[in-house]
């Protein structure tokens, strides 16, 4: 089963800046061992442009959905047997990014 | 065999071996939806049917096998009407069972599904109730002052997230096991809270049924980790707090204290067998667990005939040894009862005073500072706390008796 495994971070208390080298070390070991289907950090969600076109006209806004204290930073997708495998490596994670970790499954099938 | 045997035996029958009949169901169809339902439908089936075809034998199997036919039935019957094949999501074990003896049992397995540490804790509750338990949506909306419709949905939602987010139906691993117990242990301790310390004003302040199921469900996970020492540590907890009923209560419906109670009335047989399970984990010479240092407590509680027999020194030891391991302000509030005893009403006062900013809205806080300024003849200060704890307590014998002490100051 797959994951959305989000990174969140939290403007008001930020995880420290230099945790890069200790999350690639543990991607490749996600890699190793079978875990790995993607990984990514996002830019800043000062970044982020919303687009609604569910109406007669696109409205284009700047800025993120919801401006939160709290934001997604970073995704992996992961394979793992079960949720408690998933959560171990959760646990882990939260500690390498020094951040909140949020598992979620994708829809199965 | 009369009507009342027959009833009787399927009461018997729904106690012994539904948590059995729901867990080998959920381990072969790997879906607690189809296990719960297939069993409910079976012992629907003995009622129905034992009167007339006599109780079987062995009830276990037959219900096992009833249950089994009923969850075929369903998946065939989904199945046609989904016209596929409907793929059991949850997932169980599928290693041959390791000859571990009593540790491999569905039954623990379901225990440790329902307590699973992603679940929110009033789900894992009623899911462990309903599922483990044998509990009926209204029984337990009753025991939790819930509406039957949030007890349903909680049980729903606890179960479609197992199914969603692939909650394991196996024994966790090695090293998740400690925590894993942990969790089984607090939801357990929980529902035995409630039923010794009801909340709410329309519920018996008292709740037999629900302190009963606690020490039942502990007693199976004592049967099947018969090594782990906080497993036994909080069977034997239960069993001497509940040796204590019978004096809990006085006829007019007032929570009697234990420097109160009429010790006469204990239950030696509980409280025998709780010493025994204290004096097991003593000779295991192995550092004592929260529950066990519990039990031993309130093993020295039960050891005293009156209440000026009681040991406080070894009272006060234990609860040093509490606080190194578990540095709550809860647990300094009940240190400090010991102190009083010790070292007198003022040095635990300031002992007391100093939880204030941790436990200013919890009732026993404001009740135990109430009856140290009362033994210091602080009438105005006592009838403050009185009031304060009165406000806050949720049990209408523990409301009662605060209100006959504030009534009595001078």
């Amino acid at each position: 089963m797959q994951y959305l495994v989000s990174v969140i971070d939290d403007k008001s208390n930020p995880g420290s800046t230099d945790r890069q080298p200790a999350i690639s070390a543990f991607n490749e070991r996600l890699i190793a061992e079978g875990y790995w289907v993607f990984a990514g950090g996002l830019a800043d969600t000062d970044a982020a442009t919303v687009i609604d076109n569910r109406g007669e006209q696109v409205i284009v806004s700047d800025g993120p959905f919801v401006e939160s204290k709290e934001y997604l930073a970073g995704v992996w997708v992961w394979e793992a047997p079960d949720l408690d495998v998933a959560l171990r490596l959760a646990t882990e994670a939260s500690k390498v990014c020094d951040r909140k970790i949020e598992v979620r499954p994708f829809l199965a099938g | 065999m009369s009507v009342i045997d027959v009833r009787e035996a399927v009461t018997r029958a729904h106690r012994e071996e539904w948590a059995r009949v729901v867990a080998a169901l959920a381990r072969r169809f790997g879906d607690l939806d189809i296990a719960e339902d297939a069993a409910a439908e079976a012992f629907a089936t003995a009622v129905e049917r034992w009167p007339t075809d006599g109780v079987p034998p062995n009830p276990g199997a037959w219900l096992t096998t009833t249950a089994n036919h009923k969850a075929i039935d369903r998946i065939r019957r989904e199945n046609k009407r989904d016209d596929k094949h409907k793929e059991a999501q949850m997932v169980y074990d599928d290693d041959p069972p390791e000859p571990l003896g009593a540790i491999d049992d569905d039954r623990l397995r379901l225990l440790f599904t329902c307590c699973h540490p992603a679940l929110a804790m009033e789900a894992r509750v009623a899911l462990t109730l309903r599922m483990v338990g044998g509990l009926t949506v209204p029984e337990i909306a009753r025991a939790f002052l819930a509406t039957e419709s949030a007890i349903g949905q909680r049980i729903t939602r606890a179960k479609a997230k197992i199914k969603a987010t692939r909650i394991p139906y196996r024994m966790p691993s090695t090293e998740d096991l400690p925590v894993r117990v942990t969790g089984v242990l607090a939801v357990l301790f929980l529902v035995f809270n409630e039923g010794y310390l009801a909340t709410g004003p329309d519920t018996d302040p008292v709740r037999h049924d629900l302190t009963a199921e606690a020490i039942r469900l502990t007693r199976l996970i004592r049967a099947l980790l018969p090594d782990d020492g906080e497993v036994t540590g909080l069977l034997a907890l239960m069993l001497l707090i509940d040796a204590r009923r019978p004096a809990r209560v006085s006829a007019g419906g007032e929570l009697v204290a234990l420097d109160e109670q009429d010790r006469g009335v204990w239950n030696t047989e509980l409280i025998a067998e709780g010493h025994r399970l204290v004096r097991e984990r003593l000779a295991a010479g192995v550092a004592p667990g929260r529950y066990q240092i519990l039990a031993a407590i309130n093993a020295v509680h039960t050891s005293a005939r009156d209440i000026r027999d009681t040991d406080w020194s070894q009272i006060l030891a234990l609860y040093n040894q509490l606080v190194r391991i578990d540095p709550s302000p809860v647990v300094a509030l009940n240190r400090a009862v010991a102190v009083a005893e010790l070292d007198g009403p003022e040095v635990a006062l300031a002992a007391v005073d100093r939880l204030e900013g941790a436990l200013a809205g919890y009732h026993a806080y404001h009740a135990t500072r109430a009856d140290l300024l009362r033994r210091l003849r602080r009438s105005q200060d006592s009838r403050a706390a009185y009031d304060k704890a009165i406000e806050l307590a949720g049990n209408t014998a523990e409301t009662a008796s605060l209100t006959r002490r504030r009534n009595q100051l001078g």
